[in-house]
């Protein structure tokens, strides 16, 4: 087996240096009846190439996002990726290196995250940011624990606007923590009127903007009444290259920003994995839950970076850690990260103006389409379509006319059968637009 | 080459490594902070110029400068390759961080995983054009299933702890579903990883430790003791083979007793890779176990992440499965993504979409070039390095339980007993011998804990050098020469950090320097 460089000879050598007959012997502490006599059913090993043919045979099954006009978003959004990015982040030192836990030896890792952590905290207007958590939607539920902890009250309101998975994932975690989730009614509409909602009892107020039908919400007043009330604003976004092109929530007033950051140097990969960003202002850093890198210097005096305020997580303080989370997403935030770099202001700009206008050209025209209505005031690059037939029905017609039209609300939600989401980026042409409008001009006809 | 009349014998070298005006210390490169190096004007990717069409962003523009270097491509790629090299690595050399298992990670799996088919799928295309990634999922759980003999596999939970996550939050939907929502203790031994009390917390449980008996395993006498009265007790969380790297002998023993108690049984599957191919959890009486694929299947460790902790589930547990997951419908294959679609039972979503797709695709990929003979093989190989260590370096350094090991090796600090030489002195030198250290200080029922799993990916002439460098630094040790190892490292790219200065005044992003702040203003 190509993988396992002991032979027959090594073992036997071995064994005979432990004072074992046989390697059974060291597996004599397995209950007799449950040790395995045979192999278990499944094939023996394979080469390299048998496998390669067997993995590019499925991998030929599926439609890749790149192969066809493709106007899909709600959560994962198709950006083109720097190849500098992919084959940097194949580097062994960074793909085969561990969790940085010896920081002499990690300092690759370690400055990378440092310079993760502050163009997170840049791009979301927060103070500080952590290392990176699973997805967005797992940042978001363990804001909402966060919360509860840092204002010790229950009550924690969810924005219709908010994307259905990242609702689900909170409710399911906040179930078992005896955290009340409002009641909430996803469907499109401005979000203005969670303010109502907030009273002495919130612990926190969770805003999407642009919320999941693509509206960019005012988070300013909605923080307002919520520090009014001594609870928290919680702002999300799924597309973090929005926010090179809307306000920042922290300058809105936002306590906690968690997002998702996949639409930057990561690819779609069926939905994982991403990386969850996490942001938040400074006097909450340590209720935070996840990995911290910090500023220290070395015996020698030099400027060197540790992972750092270790006493919130799990493998110090046990059962009483802000999280149960260890793994952060550490090569994805690598891949944000020197994607960013490339990016900087300039580009992020730039990337997002292009963005927003190819969405604003690819609106007008199915505006102009008998059996579809754009339904949005505002947006960045996506937006909500009523149509005069199921969503999901029309895009399995546009699939089978070679067009990934969009997503249907109904696959996120129950309900709003005749919600499509659209969502166009720069990898988008202008052919890939003009097929849309034709392929949707025959379905909706 | 012309070498005439010049020495090319070293002159017997200044040790004293001088200061350089470029910082750099020849190949070790000096490498600031992008902040640094690039400015928010500067951009490394050519975009086309906006054709400035009409806004619809409303009142919501962001104006003014974000802050964001920006760096041109060469100087990206020589900033990140300059730090990829302060790294330790894998592929540079062994690895032995016990409960961490640091295998060979094969490059075809990465070629696999960038397959388009799998890399450039989005979750939400309509479910026909997506049979190939569905396929794909359906043949790992197949694979993770019949390894664990477990009749259910919940793919999506996104790491480790995650799938505790899952597990636990099975059995509390099981327990409420069977009106039995007072039983709310769940029992976990003392040595467990600090993942377990936490994921029990999580899940609204609370914790009651399970002492160690003096062989390292399980208190029998004393978990009997917990569970004589058992109406609330929830179940057990129990990591096997456990964290001091020794199978638990009375595990269908311990099994028998939570069940009869009324409680379902969660193995931490953390150390899996000592068991693939030898014995199958179900076997054991498990109800619940996550796989690290990041572990036990090899999939990148990629400096922190991204990991995949699939968590297999008993009858009892499987209909409370979390939501979505992959059911066959004839020849096609379809997603199960509300409630409504025949999960009633399901406790939920734990993330959005399905999962982590890029490390199912590596960890299928590596079980199938093993294949059902090479992961017993690679079972074997681990367990037998493990044991070789332990057996190579049992006269000079002190094995923490007699008798021979699963996977990893566990030592306690006796050994340096008087010595002025502690466990982080001792790690910090093998950090000059050219080795990552061991796991340290865990588990914490060892004192001075320091935990080596060298998995089945070193060779026996690395595993040889190995034993020879940690022989020479006990003798170094045993010979009075401590100041030595309190100035490790000194070959690393930094000597020693100060980590009680970055927890006392946390500096946690890069700010400009006061004086370039206020000449922006």
């Amino acid at each position: 087996m190509r993988y396992l460089p002991l032979n027959e000879n090594d073992r036997a050598a071995m064994l005979d240096v432990i004072g074992a007959e046989s390697i059974d012997d060291l597996f004599q502490d397995v209950p007799e009846k449950a040790r395995l006599k045979t192999l278990v059913d499944l094939p023996k090993h394979q080469s390299e190439q048998a496998i390669e043919r067997h993995m590019a045979k499925l991998s030929a099954k599926s439609v890749s996002a790149g192969s066809v006009p493709f106007f899909c978003g709600a959560g994962a959004y198709k950006h083109h990726i720097p190849t500098t990015v992919d084959h940097l982040i194949q580097r062994s030192e960074f793909l085969t290196a561990y969790t940085p836990y010896q920081p002499e030896i990690s300092q690759g890792t370690l400055q990378a995250l440092f310079e993760f952590q502050t163009q997170v905290a840049l791009l979301t207007g927060m103070d500080v940011a952590n290392a990176s958590m699973y997805d967005g939607s797992t940042a978001c539920a363990e804001a909402v624990v966060m919360a509860k902890r840092v204002t010790r009250k229950s009550k924690a309101i969810l924005a219709p606007g908010l994307h259905p998975h990242y609702a689900a994932a909170t409710q399911t975690l906040a179930s078992t923590l005896d955290i009340q989730i409002d009641e909430r009614d996803c469907r499109p509409g401005r979000d203005d009127h969670v303010i109502d909602h907030i009273t002495d009892e919130t612990a926190c107020v969770v805003v999407q903007s642009p919320n999941v039908f693509g509206e960019i919400i005012d988070l300013a007043p909605i923080a307002e009444k919520a520090h009014k009330h001594k609870a928290l604003l919680i702002a999300v976004f799924t597309e973090p290259v929005a926010l090179g092109a809307i306000k920042s929530p922290g300058e809105q007033g936002a306590d906690i920003v968690v997002g998702e950051g996949q639409g930057l140097g990561v690819g779609l990969n069926f939905g994982g994995p991403h990386v969850g960003l996490f942001a938040c202002t400074k006097k909450l850093v340590r209720q935070m839950p996840g990995r911290l890198c910090g500023e220290t210097v070395d015996a020698n005096g030099e400027r060197g970076f540790v992972l750092t305020l270790s006493t919130r997580e799990q493998h110090i303080r046990r059962e009483k850690a802000t999280s149960n989370i260890c793994t952060n997403s550490g090569l994805c935030c690598l891949a944000f990260t020197i994607h960013m770099s490339l990016l900087g202001d300039a580009g992020l700009k730039r990337l997002a103006a292009l963005n927003h206008e190819a969405a604003c050209h690819l609106a007008d025209i199915i505006d102009g389409i008998d059996g579809a209505e754009v339904m949005n005031e505002t947006f960045f690059n996506e937006f909500t379509v009523k149509l005069n037939k199921p969503a999901a029905e029309v895009v399995e017609a546009l699939a089978e006319k070679g067009v990934l039209g969009g997503v249907p609300v109904s696959r996120l939600t129950e309900g709003n059968e005749d919600l499509l989401l659209v969502c166009v980026t720069e990898t988008a042409s202008e052919d890939d637009i003009h097929a849309f409008e034709t392929a949707l001009k025959e379905v909706l006809s | 080459m012309k070498n005439e009349g010049r020495s090319t014998t070293p002159v017997a070298a200044n040790m004293n490594r001088p200061d350089t005006v470029s910082g750099s210390k020849g190949l070790e490169q000096a490498v600031k902070l992008i902040f640094e190096v690039g400015t928010p004007r500067r951009t490394g990717i050519d975009l086309p110029e906006p054709k400035g069409r009409a806004s619809r962003l409303g009142s919501h523009e962001r104006k003014g400068e974000i802050g964001l270097p920006g760096l041109s491509e060469p100087e990206t790629m020589r900033h990140y390759v300059r730090l990829s090299q302060k790294n330790y690595a894998i592929d540079l050399g062994i690895y032995p961080l016990g409960s961490c298992t640091m295998k060979h990670n094969p490059r075809l799996n990465e070629k696999v995983a960038r397959m388009p088919g799998f890399a450039d799928v989005h979750p939400l295309q309509p479910i026909s054009t997506v049979q190939g990634a569905l396929e794909l999922m359906e043949q790992l759980s197949h694979w993770l299933m019949t390894l664990c003999n477990m009749p259910a596999v919940a793919l999506t939970p996104k790491a480790g702890a995650h799938g505790e996550l899952c597990g636990m939050m099975a059995i509390r939907a099981r327990l409420d579903a069977d009106g039995q929502s007072q039983r709310r203790r769940v029992l976990v031994p003392e040595s467990a990883h600090g993942t377990n009390p936490a994921t029990a917390v999580q899940c609204g449980f609370t914790v009651d430790e399970i002492p160690a008996s003096g062989d390292g395993r399980v208190n029998l006498d004393a978990l009997r003791e917990k569970l004589k009265e058992s109406d609330d007790v929830a179940g057990i969380m129990l990591t096997n083979p456990n964290t001091c790297g020794l199978f638990e002998r009375d595990i269908v023993e311990i099994a028998d007793l939570i069940h009869g108690a009324g409680g379902y049984f969660y193995c931490d599957g953390a150390n899996f890779n000592a068991l693939v191919g030898r014995v199958r959890p179900g076997d054991l009486g498990v109800d619940a176990m996550h796989i690290n694929l990041h572990k036990t299947f090899s999939t990148p460790h990629g400096g922190g992440g991204p990991g995949s902790g699939p968590t297999v589930l008993s009858d009892a547990l499987k209909d409370f499965a979390p939501l979505p997951f992959v059911v066959r419908d004839g020849e096609s294959l379809k997603l199960v993504e509300h409630e409504g679609e025949g999960a009633e039972a399901s406790f939920g979503r734990m993330c959005a979409f399905h999962g982590q797709m890029g490390m199912y695709t590596r960890a299928l990929t590596y079980m199938m070039s093993h294949g059902s003979d090479g992961l017993k093989q690679a079972t074997e190989d681990a367990v037998l390095n493990a044991n070789y260590i332990q057996a190579s370096l049992s006269d000079v350094m002190t094995v923490a339980f007699e008798g021979t090991c699963m996977h990893e090796a566990l030592f306690d600090d006796r050994f340096l007993k008087d010595t002025g030489v502690e466990t982080l002195d001792f790690a910090k030198a093998m950090i000059d011998e050219g080795y990552h250290p061991m796991t340290m200080y865990f588990p914490l029922v060892v004192h001075g804990a320091m935990l080596i799993e060298p998995t089945e990916s070193e060779s026996k002439g690395e595993l040889d050098r190995f034993i020879l460098s940690l022989r020479s630094l006990v003798e170094r040790a045993k010979s009075g020469d401590a100041e030595s190892f309190k100035q490790a490292p000194v070959y690393a790219p930094m000597r020693r950090l100060d980590e009680t200065r970055a927890a006392r005044n946390p500096i946690l992003r890069w700010t400009p320097p006061t004086g370039e702040a206020e000449a922006a203003e």
